[in-house]
């Protein structure tokens, strides 16, 4: 356990640290998350070309795709959260865990919505209980319940813990998400770009689809950031607290 | 343009729901410098 990884682990990942090292990148993932989803988004939708099946209903995916791929990716950043809370009991992951979940769930629900708006015109149905529909839907599920689950105990810590379990069973249903379109015949359409291979997707649609991407993932590194900041902060206002009660009382 | 309505509620709410959750947690986070720049002045992260 004592090996230079683990090490270089709690010398970076302390609260202290994350303090300083936020403090200073934040202003400028700020900036990049805006200046990218704002262009990303605004050549989606008034720059890049109608699909010659869809129409100019296609322009939703430049919203749907980066969320689905957030909701999947803040979930994985949950589990990774829970691994290094269960095993290296390190507090700075249980409040990162704690932050993400509401994020994320916010970010699943908005992929649903989008969807469920690309599915009407496409498909002429809000919802069907589709494999990768459903796979989502129990996506947000589990989110929604680390939510609670973390929330429910008077001790945070079991909260934490209770949580982290949740969190790394519910990641049996990422490769679910991912392959359901595989495996089987689902109405909604298989991925367009993967990690092999050469995406089936014209250029135009692409880089705006990829900025579009870049873009949300900043503001949810953003958004996740401040909140872990305040978190830090409200901890360290509950120790003060604690500490001043106690030398009054012991006065 | 005749999925005009779909594609406008779609962009709407991809820009609504992220502002919503940037403009709580940056109000959070001055609330919490507030609070422990109270308590403690001196405090490094307030």
């Amino acid at each position: 356990m004592d090996s230079l990884s683990t090490r270089s682990l709690h010398r970076f990942a302390n609260p202290g640290q994350f303090m300083r090292l936020s403090g200073a990148v934040l202003p400028y993932l700020a900036v990049a998350a805006l200046v990218l989803t704002v262009t990303g988004l605004g050549w989606g939708l008034f720059v890049s070309p109608a699909d010659w099946q869809q129409g100019d209903a296609v322009r939703i995916m430049y919203v749907h795709v980066p969320c689905a791929w957030l909701a999947s990716g803040g979930y994985t950043g949950l589990a990774v959260c829970s691994i290094l809370s269960l095993v290296w009991r390190h507090p700075l992951a249980d409040l990162a865990a704690v932050e993400i979940g509401p994020v994320g769930a916010g970010f699943t629900a908005l992929c649903l919505a989008t969807g469920s708006l690309w599915g009407k015109p496409m498909w002429g149905a809000w919802w069907v209980w589709d494999a990768r529909l459903t796979s989502v839907l129990v996506l947000f599920f589990l989110y929604l319940g680390h939510v609670a689950l973390v929330r429910a105990f008077d001790d945070p810590t079991r909260g934490y813990r209770a949580g982290a379990i949740l969190a790394l069973v519910g990641a049996v249903n990422l490769p679910i998400i991912k392959f359901s379109v595989d495996w089987w015949n689902t109405l909604h359409q298989p991925a367009s770009i993967g990690l092999t291979g050469a995406p089936s997707m014209a250029p135009a649609m692409l880089w705006p689809l990829l900025i579009a991407a870049l873009g949300y993932t900043l503001v949810f590194a953003t958004i996740v950031t401040v909140r872990l900041r305040a978190a830090v902060m409200e901890r360290r206002i509950r120790g003060l607290l604690m500490a001043r009660a106690a030398s009054e009382s012991g006065a | 343009m005749s999925h005009l309505p779909f594609i406008a509620v779609a962009y709407g709410l991809g820009v609504l729901v992220p502002l919503v959750f940037v403009v709580t947690a940056f109000q959070r986070m001055a609330s919490a410098r507030r609070k422990l720049a109270a308590i403690d002045p001196r405090d490094r992260w307030s």
